[in-house]
């Protein structure tokens, strides 16, 4: 096995100005939302050159890299002191997060530019731009930072990010809603980012990835696994990993763009990242490893379950999202056999997983936002263009064979099939169920009968959105023969994540890899009759058990009521309950006992002289009186 | 035995008038009351060896304070005699509980002690040569600072009733062309008429005639009208008496309309 | 007989209080208020005779004087709370109550 090379400081180039990068969409974001109403009429156009010229940085950075020989592919960009003693900001470039950074600022450039045209009738649409760019600047934060406390402010950046754009219109009860929903989940996650975070910084003194990686292996084991499992935590909040999965399936409240640079680009993916990233201390910590793939593969079952049964296109495809992220996790898991992998399919993902939202978004934007597939049916002759590109993505997804999934999708399977003979064949039971999701999804939308509302005329969309879907269409159908056949991508990466000891090679026509294809054939012929062929109804059917369970997201929710909702709302009550009747009881009573006694006495302040005098008489009698009883004592 | 015959008239005497001065409806039977118990008082200091302050008594509080108050009495309105009514639930009551009993309490606790025959002042005023010169050598010498304070409490006090007592003029001073000219305006401008005027007495509470002989509403005194209605005291002439119960009627409606400022 | 003139001192001293108590008249309340302090006035003299000590008329005295300077300045103050409300009963002024 080969190690990562070292970090090798740099300040020249375009390497040098990298950190432009982030600056130039948060700079964007700045002037969006400070200028107020003054740049409504230009202010989209602003957000999208601000990310092109970021990518146009990423592509720079990521052309010197290129031209550097394969041992100096690590660099280091120190920028300023930021908490001195503990954390110096600074930026990595390497071949790892360059390809982050060309996939969020690539990908990111696509929906911006989609943006302008779903969002065009949007009163607020220079303050989604606005909302866009940040999210774009924290995601780079995120993936250039050359420590974890800058990773960190990207980390809770791309939250905030999040829950101001899911929770976008806000004044939708449910959108409002998921957004809090979505913080919340996450900030579980990053409970545990944080506390593994100062678990580093306490046992290696130091937060920067160029000083604690090396000394990974001098730690002790439990420390170790302990990181790992509490960095996992926080990787299962962002990338929506059971048993943080809930946050994802309400996320669809938020426009569909933002959907896609959630799922696609964004967000999501940053879960993956941190746990490849972080390689070096999973690799001394089997456990922490063994507990990734198991959830990596408990989510990919999951998430091709939900997807099943949804209804709703946007829940059906954040189902697949949850699944495919399964995927990564698994892959990631795995340990420098599968980095390559889970980066590259997580690429491969992000072009066809955009392709497929900005797809819905596409369909959706011709049918009135009517987001339920069983109201659709028969659009293929109406929006060919959008039908086709979909079409492609779902391709891609399914692993069609010489389509981007097929590669990376195929990659991970097979890589766990040699880790993990049971890990490998339930992977390939979560591609059979995706077979039978994405087609069920696509002969709802765009075959069978008309089932369409009576007021709706679907139509093609804009250039502007149709554009971005043919580009990401055309990644969804090469990137992955590019990025695998050859190993090219693992050895591209093999500077950051190092290399296994022997390289896999790719052949079609595997055992696994046909055991694949058949059951994803089987899924798309069953879909076929039940959706294709078959009518469906307009109505959804009640349906079995096990579709029930998947309607319900597999009771995610329920049990996070129960578990964690009730009891809290039990106790925060009784709390209410207390301060009321004890505390302000006691409080209030002694309160009101005081007040209602005083009421009463100062009745006798009658303002006549006289009373007083009488009173004034009583007591000077009374002192008279107990004069003459002590003197004759 | 003389002293005690004096005493025992005085102490009946004071007594009496105490209970006068605080039953009395009217305030200067009140004030003469107290004139009355005072001049007892200033003869029971003079049996007890204290010719001075007899003297005192007399001057200070049957001179000066009981004129004062006769004075403040007839400022604010000696023709009105008091309601009597209690309005203070029990107070009546209360108060005669409580007087009674610090009076028999402060009678038990004097009764208590068995005194020995006074010393008398002899022996206290040998040495001055007199009551008031040995008071005089008291004043001076071991009370002089008290007395010199006095002194002092007694200009704030004369200052005191200087400053209450004044009062700040709000409009200018009525000229002798604005007082014709409201007098021409009013109702009467002659004089009013003189009491006996035209009649057979000239006494303050004869009415006037007028010149057919009936009687002038206008000359009528109406303090004393008031009191010879309140006290049931009637001319003989029935048409003397009805004139007098009508203006006293029209009197009380007219108190009701706001004064004007007069110059007494 | 010094008995005798305590226990007078001591009735017209009560007799004052309760005037105080039951009458309305400013004025007349004033007047008792007198009869209370020449009440006190009897018992001091009588105890200077008793004691054979003149300090009891000295005493007797200053309260006289005081007893003249607070004529003086209460009377100014029934007088002038009568020029501004037409009244010299106490009760009228009872403004200040709960």
């Amino acid at each position: 096995m080969q190690s990562p090379v070292e970090i090798i400081p740099h300040s020249s180039g375009v390497v040098g100005v990298s950190w432009l990068m982030i600056v130039l969409p948060l700079l964007g974001a700045a002037i969006l939302l400070l200028s107020g109403r003054r740049t409504d009429r230009w202010g989209h156009f602003l957000g999208v050159a601000m990310v092109l010229a970021s990518f146009v940085v990423a592509v720079a950075s990521f052309v010197e890299l290129l031209g550097l020989p394969e041992d100096q592919r690590r660099m280091g960009v120190a920028l300023y002191q930021f908490i001195p003693g503990m954390a110096d900001m600074g930026l990595l470039i390497d071949p790892l997060s360059i390809s982050f950074a060309l996939l969020i600022t690539g990908v990111g450039s696509l929906i911006h530019i989609y943006s302008i045209g779903y969002m065009s009738h949007d009163p607020d649409r220079r303050r989604f731009f606005a909302y866009l760019n940040l999210f774009v600047a924290a995601m780079l934060l995120l993936v250039l930072a050359d420590n974890y406390v800058a990773l960190f402010i990207g980390w809770e950046g791309v939250g905030l990010a999040s829950y101001l754009l899911i929770g976008f219109w806000q004044h939708k009860p449910s959108a409002a809603a998921a957004a809090k929903k979505a913080f919340i989940v996450n900030r579980v996650g990053d409970f545990g980012l944080l506390i593994a975070i100062f678990t580093i910084w306490t046992t290696f003194g130091s937060v920067a990835f160029a000083k604690v990686f090396p000394l990974a292996g001098e730690a002790s084991n439990g420390t170790m696994t302990a990181v790992g499992l509490l960095l996992l935590l926080g990787a299962c909040g962002k990338s929506a990993q059971l048993p943080l999965q809930s946050w994802l399936l309400d996320a669809m409240e938020g426009p569909t763009p933002v959907s896609a640079l959630i799922h696609a680009a964004t967000m999501v993916t940053a879960g993956v990242y941190l746990i490849v990233r972080s390689g070096a201390f999973f690799e001394v910590a089997p456990t922490a490893q063994l507990v990734v793939t198991i959830v990596g593969v408990a989510t990919l079952l999951a998430g091709a379950i939900i997807g099943s049964a949804k209804d709703d296109i946007k829940k059906g495809l954040a189902g697949s999202t949850m699944s495919q992220i399964g995927y990564m996790m698994l892959a990631a898991g795995i340990g420098p056999a599968g980095y390559a992998f889970a980066i590259a399919h997580l690429i491969t993902h992000g072009f066809f997983k955009a392709n497929l939202f900005l797809g819905a978004g596409s369909v959706m934007h011709g049918m009135n936002d009517e987001v339920d597939m069983r109201r659709y049916g028969g659009l293929f002759p109406v929006m060919r263009i959008t039908a086709i590109t979909f079409i492609i993505g779902y391709l891609a997804i399914i692993g069609f064979p010489l389509l981007s999934g097929y590669f990376t999708k195929d990659g991970i399977i097979e890589t766990a099939m040699e880790h993990n003979q049971i890990l490998g064949w339930l992977a390939v039971l979560g591609a059979g169920l995706t077979g039978f999701y994405m087609s069920r999804m696509v002969f709802m939308t765009f075959f069978g009968k008309k089932r369409w509302a009576d007021d709706a005329h679907p139509h093609e969309s804009p250039a502007v959105m149709t554009v971005p879907l043919i580009l990401l269409s055309i990644g969804s159908i090469f990137l992955g023969a590019f990025l695998i056949l050859g190993n090219r991508f693992m050895k591209f990466l093999a500077p950051a994540v190092g290399l296994p000891e022997e390289l896999p090679v790719f052949h079609f026509g595997s055992t696994a890899g046909l055991a694949t294809l058949a059951l994803v054939a089987v899924g798309a012929v069953f879909a076929w009759f039940r959706y294709g062929a078959a009518d469906v109804p307009e109505v959804a059917p009640r349906g079995s058990f096990l579709t029930t369970f998947a309607r319900r997201d597999l009771y995610g929710d329920a049990l996070n009521e129960t578990l964690l909702m009730r009891p809290g709302q039990w106790l925060t009550r009784f709390a209410v309950f207390f301060d009321n009747r004890g505390v302000d009881g006691l409080v209030n009573g002694l309160a009101a006992t005081i007040g209602g006694t005083s009421g009463r006495l100062r009745r006798i302040q009658t303002g006549y002289v006289r009373s007083y005098a009488l009173s004034i008489l009583f007591g000077a009698a009374v002192v008279v009186g107990a004069l003459l009883y002590v003197g004759n004592m | 035995m003389g002293e005690t015959i004096t005493f025992w008239v005085l102490a009946v005497l004071s007594v009496a008038a105490a209970f006068g001065l605080v039953f009395s409806r009217k305030a200067v039977y009140s004030a003469l009351m107290l004139g009355m118990v005072m001049l007892s008082l200033a003869v029971l200091y003079a049996i007890q060896d204290a010719p001075f302050l007899a003297a005192v008594q007399i001057i200070v509080y049957t001179g000066a304070v009981m004129m004062l108050f006769l004075f403040v009495l007839m400022l604010v309105g000696v023709d009105s005699a008091d309601s009597l009514v209690e309005t203070i639930r029990g107070q009546r009551f209360w108060a005669a509980v409580a007087g009674l009993g610090f009076a028999v309490l402060l009678a038990l606790g004097v009764g208590n002690v068995t005194f020995a025959a006074p010393t008398g002042m002899e022996a206290a005023v040998k040495e001055a040569g007199g009551n008031v010169p040995s008071l005089a050598q008291l004043l001076f010498t071991r009370y002089v600072f008290a007395f010199e304070v006095t002194s002092a409490l007694l200009i704030t006090a004369a200052l005191g009733a200087m400053v209450l007592a004044h009062r700040e003029r709000v409009r200018p001073k009525a000229t002798q062309r604005e007082l014709a000219r409201a007098r021409f305006i009013g109702p009467q401008p002659s004089p009013l008429p003189g009491p006996g005027t035209y009649a057979l007495h000239n006494a303050i509470d004869m009415p006037a005639l007028l010149p057919d002989g009936t009687v002038s509403p206008k000359s009528i005194n109406r303090v004393l009208a008031r009191h010879d209605t309140e006290d049931g005291v009637r001319p003989t002439d029935p048409e003397k008496a009805a004139l007098i119960k009508q203006v006293i009627e029209k009197d009380i409606v007219v108190k009701e309309a706001p004064e004007q400022e007069d110059d007494r | 007989m010094t008995t005798h003139y305590l226990v007078l001192s001591a009735l017209l001293f009560a007799i004052g209080a309760v005037g105080v108590l039951v009458r309305r008249n400013a004025i007349v309340v004033f007047m008792c208020v007198e009869l209370m302090l020449n009440a006190c006035n009897l018992a001091f003299v009588t105890f200077a005779r008793q004691h054979g000590n003149l300090d009891g008329q000295i005493i007797a005295f200053f309260v006289m004087v005081v007893a003249a300077a607070e004529v003086v300045i209460g009377l100014a103050i029934i007088v002038m709370i009568f020029r501004t409300r037409r009244s010299a009963s106490v009760d009228d002024a009872n403004l200040l109550k709960y």
